[in-house]
């Protein structure tokens, strides 16, 4: 972290809205928290009001945000300092470091809360990092440019993407072996699961694509193409994607098609394109499940999506190169 | 080849970890994957240079000349080596590198020969251009594939194009195109144009000077230049008297020795950019090149050579990369597919600059965008928005099927 009196002004400022707003102390708050690559901050909106609420310093280039299972952490992989910061979200600020982590990209926390399943993009490996102990207990060797990192509800498999191998690498996390590498799209990037967990999609940016993969067999099941009206196909770039919480609809987005594309998972048809900012990529459903939020690398802003009308309704500027977002909803 | 995933190899591996416990030795406990690899089959690439070549003496190197390598692109081909080793494994081969350094065209085509007769079928050339269409003519109709990683030369993908032959290094019709195009962009529609000595630099002016037409700059005055000190030359080696008493928004300078190039930028009468050989350099690669993944190409390149990445680098990466996708799309290895997949419409080529690419049916070339760079930076990639074309806007850069003196695909679809 670096310490200027400007930033520190912030924190104090931060800290005063902290006091003023217990809202933040509780767990399940819905606030909005988004990673902002180029300022090394975590900025934190009110779910309701999408007002600003708090600004929280980070390590160098925050990037990909995730929640302990109970909520009480957020951690912050920042890739220019070797580290995943530790946010305690009651206190509103960094008070944990895990440090001499290389590069960190996109990582995932196990249901049990204690390890973090971290791609390491420049090693090209896939470690595993005892939280409590602070140390990668694990690193397995996998394809250049691990990316995308999912870990199975039941703790015992992981899926980890390889930009470069175009494959996604299933890995048994009792042996630590690789059981199947499968082959999809070009620059596949990231992933989310059913909820039955028999069906893995994965975006494929260079493809425009997301691959289905059916988990019993480990075979890539479908593959649904991206084509929003007016983009040229090299423009069509996904790389965030969720899941709706009712299961009904995989939302994608597109990346510098600048949209977010709506897929109905029982058809595999896109249904519709939604207009948002400049290279999207981070995706979070609201707690209410009535809203998306839309990150845009490129316009510097998050977009807030109706889920109902399908269009959006505004964007709010969300700090330099806005990466990815998360949603502080009740505890798992 | 039966493409055998990592599935069945994990559980042939169980199979022999139980053996190897059962014969009492245990200590052989090997990760998976590297005993996995022993029963890949090879499939070697091939990689032919110049042993004494002057663009790697150690001084020209040092010089860090825009637009030129730093260092032998098989540092380029090595890092794509490495990132095929999880397709490979997928595929059921270990691909690998067969490095060979020559001495003249004679010892190369003996080279070529060997390497055929070994089974190799796909050989990278960092050879000049005339040596280049040797090497293609002598092994026409062989089940080879060659790739051009270092010549520009316009011809190579016109008048003697060779359907044995691809291009992952630009032409220099490409490189200019995108320069024009940036000039026009900016409206520095008025360029100077400096030519070199050396055939070469006649080779490129002309290039330019098909450029500008095709995108409507002017060129207000072509001017020679020699290198040296000699005051009785010095209205054609002063760069200040060279470009005196005319008015241009640009300095092109054709020098592909680039000596002189390097001197000019900043030392012209005119306050105004120079380009070309120095200055703003259109290329297929940057170092400082960091959308689209390039930063983590970049470190792999810095990590194994010790060096920046050039586009020569980058055009022997991206031809190993083309055939390792053909591999795995195709589940094969079998030269007759390969060689029609890597040529055909279906490829989409990842060669980090956010582009999808594949070669012209037409003349073999690699449809890529060019980076517009500065010594530190790239100021911007090409095609430039607003520069359209009917089929892919790559195609506004080089010479499309209607301008192309090359009729590959004519060929093929004739025969």
């Amino acid at each position: 972290m670096r310490f200027n009196p400007y930033k520190q002004g912030r924190l104090a400022v931060a800290a005063a809205l902290l006091a003023a707003s217990p809202a933040l102390l509780a767990a399940g708050t819905g606030n909005i928290y988004v990673s902002s690559e180029d300022d090394d901050v975590v900025t934190v909106f009110d779910g309701k009001s999408l007002e600003k609420v708090d600004t929280i310093e980070v390590s160098e280039r925050p990037r990909w945000l995730a929640f302990s299972p109970d909520h009480t952490k957020l951690y912050v992989a920042c890739g220019d300092e070797d580290s995943i910061d530790v946010i305690d979200v009651a206190e509103g600020k960094v008070t944990d470091r895990l440090t001499d982590i290389d590069d960190p990209e996109i990582f995932a926390i196990g249901p049990d809360g204690k390890h973090l399943f971290i791609s390491n993009e420049d090693d090209a490996q896939f470690s595993i990092y005892d939280i409590a102990g602070k140390k990668a207990v694990t690193k397995i060797d996998v394809g250049q440019e691990p990316e995308g990192v999912l870990v199975t509800p039941d703790g015992k498999t992981a899926y980890v993407t390889s930009e470069v191998a175009n494959m996604v690498h299933v890995v048994n996390l009792d042996s630590h072996e690789i059981e199947a590498n499968i082959v999809v799209g070009n620059r596949p990037r990231r992933f989310a699961l059913s909820e039955d967990g028999n069906t893995l999609w994965v975006t494929n940016e260079l493809s425009g694509s997301v691959s289905l993969i059916d988990t019993q067999t480990n075979e890539v099941s479908d593959t649904i193409e991206f084509n929003p009206k007016g983009f040229r196909p090299e423009d069509v770039t996904p790389v965030g994607i969720k899941l709706s919480d009712d299961g009904s609809h995989a939302y994608v987005t597109l990346g510098r098609a600048n949209h977010v594309a709506f897929v109905n998972v029982k058809s595999h048809e896109v249904e519709d394109y939604v207009l948002v900012g400049d290279r999207a990529w981070g995706i979070a459903q609201s707690r209410d499940g009535k809203q998306l939020y839309v990150t845009n690398g490129l316009s510097d802003d998050m977009s807030i999506v109706d889920i109902a009308q399908r269009k959006t309704l505004r964007s709010i500027a969300a700090g330099r190169v806005p990466h990815s977002v998360v949603i502080d909803t009740a505890a798992e | 080849m039966a493409r055998r995933d990592l599935r069945s190899m994990a559980g042939s591996l169980r199979r022999s970890v139980l053996l190897c416990l059962l014969a009492g030795a245990a200590a052989l406990a090997l990760p998976g994957i590297a005993t996995a690899q022993q029963d890949l089959e090879a499939f070697d690439f091939g990689y032919i240079g110049w042993n004494d070549d002057p663009r790697y003496s150690e001084a020209r190197i040092e010089r860090e000349y825009q637009g030129e390598p730093w260092g032998r692109p098989i540092d380029g081909a090595r890092v794509a080596i490495d990132e095929a080793r999880f397709p490979g494994m997928a595929a059921g081969v270990k691909f690998g590198l067969n490095e060979k350094l020559v001495a003249n065209t004679r010892e190369v085509l003996e080279t070529v020969r060997a390497m055929r007769d070994a089974g190799t079928r796909f050989i990278l050339l960092d050879l000049p251009a005339g040596t280049v269409s040797r090497v293609a003519e002598e092994f026409a109709g062989d089940d080879l594939t060659l790739f051009n990683v270092a010549a520009h030369d316009d011809r190579l993908r016109g008048a003697h194009c060779q359907a044995n032959l691809l291009h992952t290094i630009p032409s220099d019709a490409m490189r200019n195109d995108a320069l024009a195009q940036y000039l026009v962009s900016r409206q520095w529609d008025d360029v100077l144009l400096l030519v070199g000595p050396e055939r070469a630099d006649k080779v490129v002016a002309k290039s330019f000077q098909r450029s500008a037409k095709r995108f409507g700059l002017n060129i207000v005055g072509t001017r020679d230049f020699v290198l040296g000190n000699n005051p009785r030359e010095r209205d054609r080696n002063n760069p200040k008297l060279l470009t005196s008493g005319v008015d241009y928004d640009a300095v092109y300078i054709a020098d592909t020795q680039s000596e002189f190039a390097r001197n000019a930028n900043f030392a012209i009468q005119k306050p105004r950019p120079v380009v070309g050989s120095a200055g703003l350099v259109a290329q297929a690669w940057h170092w400082a090149w960091v959308r689209h993944g390039a930063r983590q190409l970049n470190n792999r390149l810095e990590k194994k050579a010790d060096r920046h990445m050039t586009g020569y680098d980058w055009a022997a990466w991206v031809a190993v990369k083309s055939i390792v996708e053909a591999v795995q799309r195709t589940e094969s290895t079998d030269y007759a597919k390969l060689a029609t997949y890597v040529r055909g419409d279906e490829i989409n080529l990842d060669g980090f600059k956010g582009y999808r690419m594949g070669f012209r049916d037409w003349d073999g070339q690699l449809r890529q965008p060019m980076l517009l760079g500065t010594g530190n930076w790239v100021v911007a990639r090409a095609p430039l928005d607003g520069f359209l074309h009917p089929d892919n806007y790559l195609d506004t850069l080089g010479f499309d099927p209607r301008e192309s003196a090359c009729r590959l695909a004519n060929e093929k679809k004739g025969s």
